[in-house]
């Protein structure tokens, strides 16, 4: 135990004396979320809106005034019918629509509450978000200005749909996505990198020579990244929550145990590349030709799996990223707890104990 | 020097695929000696040290160093020897003090004695104005005394040393054997590849080593005698022309 602290403590040493590692740890993962932070802006104006309104009474008056009043919003259409309702998003100008229910006024009074359906166009989630997080403030405000008119207690209930995009494909796609390759840089890249290095410059060998078992060397290289894996998992999900305002629905301990799942998925694959390279050259070339790119390409995180022609598909399955894609993303987006994410948890654990064979095999053969 | 032999070597083989690196050797070290362990590039030296630490398996043959066997009891073996390899090996970016405690402590070295050991030997060798430097920064001629001293910090009843003198100057040279010399006479084995034949004399039995084989071996004067010849490199010199 010793021993291995000491190994740590040097581990720690050589991560922080070398400034690039230092930038790929710390300033890749914070580089890129502000990136897409950034790139994507949160505040909307003047969006163009259409109302369908079957009550035409009071309070719908009321409401419809308010939000035309607002300089996020300008109200440019009214439509009569369900049905022009996707039509009108099609044409790619409007970016909502309100629709009121029949009686909203003689609901409000009688059942003290009515709702209204609020539809968005989620081409663009991030925008589609945005938008019914005003309109919902808009509404909050509304009822709160009627229930101090009247004691009786009203409840608007808006009822929100994204059309064209209901999974939120392509923002907060990008979370998870950027997550998924931050963790499989700093896991597999780094460590196969750094356990190269000791065999490149012959340290390795020295290891070997003392008592120090090759089991002991290998988890002492590795732990120092699964710490660091840990902190820029924190560091990704805190920037989005914040620059994102990205909805963690699920567990936040399913999450991190997930996620740790993964981490230790990719340091196995570290481990293996290492054994298959001599030098840092070739387990850099391995880890971006071999991870970086199936992982950006292949994941689904940028082209979705469905449409890509059928041999990549089959190809996309045995990408690790796959699946904890799937997994953060049910977890993150839809909320979905374990029952519905088993299968990919098992997958994930299964590819990891087959890294981990086989590289204990490949190490072996290595020291004949 | 006692008649305990540390190191019994019979037939000792490595092949790589149909190429005999090394060709059934044989010979024994007795305590204390300082074994010179000579040949050209490429004798097979390197590959015949790598199975006697432990990190290559052989072919075929028989080893025995320290009492135990290599095939068998490899773990033993790594706690009773020092290797110092033909490569540099110390962390570049670490400081002079930070490496003699990394590889103290996976020796196993407790804090207390390598504090102590850290001190003494960064006095004697003359290290303590760049202690907390990184070792990258060192000339070559000092990282080598600092490797030698660290393959120690464990005593080891025997060391390996794989060409330690490569590329330095012939005044750290004659220091760095000074230092072997001292090592020995605490009852070290030092068991040390060279290329350089003057070298050679400084070693009480050398072997000398020609395309995986051990075409001769005695104490320097021996060789010489037998070769009718004033120096080692002529003992070198024929021996070569001789297996051509
Ligand atoms: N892993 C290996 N696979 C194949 N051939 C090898 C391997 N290791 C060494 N050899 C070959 O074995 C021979 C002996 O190499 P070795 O490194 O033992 O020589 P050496 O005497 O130490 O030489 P030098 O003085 O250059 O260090 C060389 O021809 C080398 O190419
Ligand atoms: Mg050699």
């Amino acid at each position: 135990m010793k021993r291995f602290k000491g190994f740590i403590t040097k581990e720690f040493y050589h991560i922080f004396r070398d400034k690039r590692s230092l930038f790929i740890l710390f300033g890749m993962p914070i580089a890129q979320i502000m990136l897409f932070g950034f790139a994507i802006t949160n505040e909307i104006n003047n969006v163009d809106i259409a109302i369908l309104d079957h009550a035409k009474d009071i309070n719908t008056t009321e409401i419809i005034n308010k939000i035309s009043a607002s300089k996020h919003f300008n109200i440019n259409q009214y439509i009569e019918k369900e049905s022009d309702i996707e039509a009108i998003f099609k044409k790619g100008k409007i970016k909502a629509v309100l629709n009121f229910e029949n009686d909203f006024s003689k609901k409000l009074v009688k059942e003290h509450q009515a709702s209204i359906q609020l539809i968005t166009d989620a081409t663009d989630p991030n925008t589609a978000n945005t938008i019914s997080n005003y309109l919902n403030a808009i509404l909050i405000q509304y009822q709160k200005e009627i229930n101090q008119d009247i004691t009786l207690n009203y409840q608007i209930i808006p009822q929100t749909r994204m059309v064209f995009n209901p999974e939120l494909k392509s923002v907060y796609m990008f979370v998870p996505g950027v997550m998924t390759i931050i963790l499989m840089l700093v896991s597999a890249m780094m460590t196969s990198i750094s356990i190269t290095k000791e065999k490149e410059l012959g340290t390795m060998e020295i290891l070997l020579v003392s008592p120090i078992k090759p089991i002991q060397v290998i988890v002492g290289k590795v732990f120092p990244y699964i710490f660091l894996s840990i902190i820029n998992a924190i560091i990704i999900v805190t920037l989005s929550l914040f620059i994102f305002k990205m909805p963690i629905q699920g567990s936040i301990l399913l999450l991190g145990l997930e996620s740790v799942l993964f981490i230790i998925t990719a340091l196995s694959l570290g481990i293996l590349i290492s054994t298959i390279s001599e030098t840092q050259q070739t387990a850099m070339m391995i880890s971006l030709m071999g991870l970086m790119l199936p992982v950006i390409l292949l994941s689904g995180f940028i082209f979705p799996i469905s449409s890509m022609p059928l041999p990549l598909q089959l190809i996309s399955n045995i990408i690790p990223a796959k699946w904890f894609i799937i997994i953060i993303k049910g977890i993150m987006l839809k909320g979905v707890g374990i029952q519905f994410i088993w299968k990919e948890t098992l997958i994930l654990i299964g590819m990891t104990v087959f890294f981990i064979v086989l590289s204990v095999k490949n190490y072996k053969i290595r020291l004949e | 020097m006692s008649n305990e032999n540390v190191i019994q070597v019979e037939r000792l083989t490595k092949t790589f695929g149909n190429f005999t690196a090394v060709n059934a050797i044989s010979f024994e070290v007795k305590k204390g000696e300082i074994f010179g362990f000579l040949g050209a590039n490429g004798a097979g030296k390197t590959t015949a040290m790598k199975m006697l630490i432990g990190i290559s398996k052989p072919t075929s043959g028989e080893a025995t160093i320290a009492g135990f066997d290599v095939y068998k009891h490899a773990e033993d073996i790594k706690k009773n020897i020092g290797y110092m390899s033909q490569k540099f090996a110390l962390y570049d970016d670490l400081t002079v003090k930070e490496n003699i405690a990394f590889f103290g402590g996976i020796y196993g070295l407790s804090r207390k004695i390598i504090k102590e050991k850290s001190k003494h030997l960064i006095e004697e060798l003359g290290l303590v104005d760049v202690a907390n430097k990184l070792v990258g920064a060192l000339p070559l001629g000092w990282k080598q005394k600092l490797s030698f001293s660290v393959s120690l910090l464990h005593n080891p009843k025997i060391v390996f040393l794989d060409e330690p003198t490569g590329g330095v100057d012939p005044i750290t040279r004659r220091q760095f054997w000074e230092m072997i010399y001292k090592a020995a006479n605490q009852g070290t084995t030092v068991f040390v590849t060279t290329h350089y034949m003057d070298e050679a004399e400084y070693c009480d039995r050398v072997s000398i080593m020609v395309n995986g084989k051990i075409e001769a071996l005695d104490t320097p004067k021996k060789l010489k005698a037998q070769f009718k010849v004033e120096h080692m490199n002529d003992v070198f010199l024929k021996l070569a022309r001789h297996t051509e």
